[in-house]
């Protein structure tokens, strides 16, 4: 069984917002949501870089860990999904998620907090599968229909990596040794530190009024 | 025997006593139970009028799509 997620590629992103327009424009998302967002690091610096963010569909989600009323559910292909019916909108996975992709609509003439909305992966909720009700409440249901997430398939540089982890990992892969950099990204030095890392030491200073001969 | 000796007996006692009190704290880190999903079950990616249940098709059809996002094999 497939394991869904996204991959971003920094290398690649131009900061388009094209996946931003598609996901808003696949699920008519409502003002003041953004179910994805491309954040740029050193912005304006040479060699900016750029993400394109939204919910990562975590193994071990923190948002299903501190929801109250456990409206959250994972579907077989390992998509983070909520019941929307249930969800009290009170903001807990919000605190917990640490890429800020819960998103709480405002309810209401006083600007009441609604209930979450986040990215379902397109792949709807806990409704019919490409019911009216689904489309309303939760977006799109892409995956039913045998489609990728609206964001990744409208990447034009394709910098934004969407589908079973396995195979869009192996596509970074390759791509990443055909770009001749980059390999080093993979792996356990990323994480834990290389071993061709060597602690920098000041350069030493000449000593000064040494011997003159 | 003094008056003082006789206090410092007691003293020492409850010394003791509350230093061994110590030793038999309580573990104060709450056990985590992982939540239940408790909202409406969802149905499955290949249950609909298109894949009508077939899960193989589904699969089939994503891999195509996902591996449709790797350029290198598309223009090559």
């Amino acid at each position: 069984m497939a394991r869904m997620k996204f991959l971003c590629d920094a290398e690649r992103c131009i900061e388009c917002n094209g996946c931003v327009t598609a996901c808003k424009n696949e699920n008519e998302v409502p003002w003041g949501v953004n179910r994805r967002r491309v954040v740029t690091l050193n912005d304006g610096v040479p060699g900016e870089r750029s993400m394109s963010v939204a919910c990562m569909h975590c193994s071990d989600a923190p948002c299903m860990a501190v929801c109250p009323v456990d409206c959250f559910y994972k579907t077989a292909e390992g998509v983070v999904l909520h019941d929307k019916d249930l969800c009290i909108g009170c903001g807990y996975c919000f605190y917990a998620c640490p890429f800020g992709a819960p998103q709480f609509p405002q309810d209401g003439a006083f600007g009441l907090r609604g209930k979450m909305d986040k990215c379902t992966f397109c792949a709807g909720g806990p409704e019919a599968n490409g019911s009216e009700a689904e489309f309303k409440k939760y977006g799109r249901n892409r995956l039913s229909e045998g489609k990728l997430p609206a964001c990744a398939e409208m990447c034009s540089t394709k910098a934004l990596l969407g589908g079973d982890g396995d195979v869009i990992a192996d596509i970074y892969r390759t791509r990443v040794t055909r770009r001749g950099k980059g390999s080093e990204v993979w792996g356990w030095g990323t994480a834990y530190g290389r071993p061709d890392q060597q602690p920098q030491t000041p350069p030493q200073q000449q000593p000064q009024g040494g011997n003159k001969s | 025997m003094t008056v003082r000796r006789l206090l410092a007996i007691p003293l020492a006692v409850c010394l003791v006593a509350l230093g061994v009190a110590g030793c038999g704290e309580k573990p104060q880190v709450v056990n985590y139970k992982q939540g239940k999903y408790q909202g409406k079950p969802d149905s499955l990616a290949w249950e609909n009028e298109r894949f009508k249940g077939d899960q193989t098709a589904w699969e089939m059809q994503m891999r195509q799509r996902n591996l449709a996002q790797n350029e290198y094999q598309r223009i090559n």
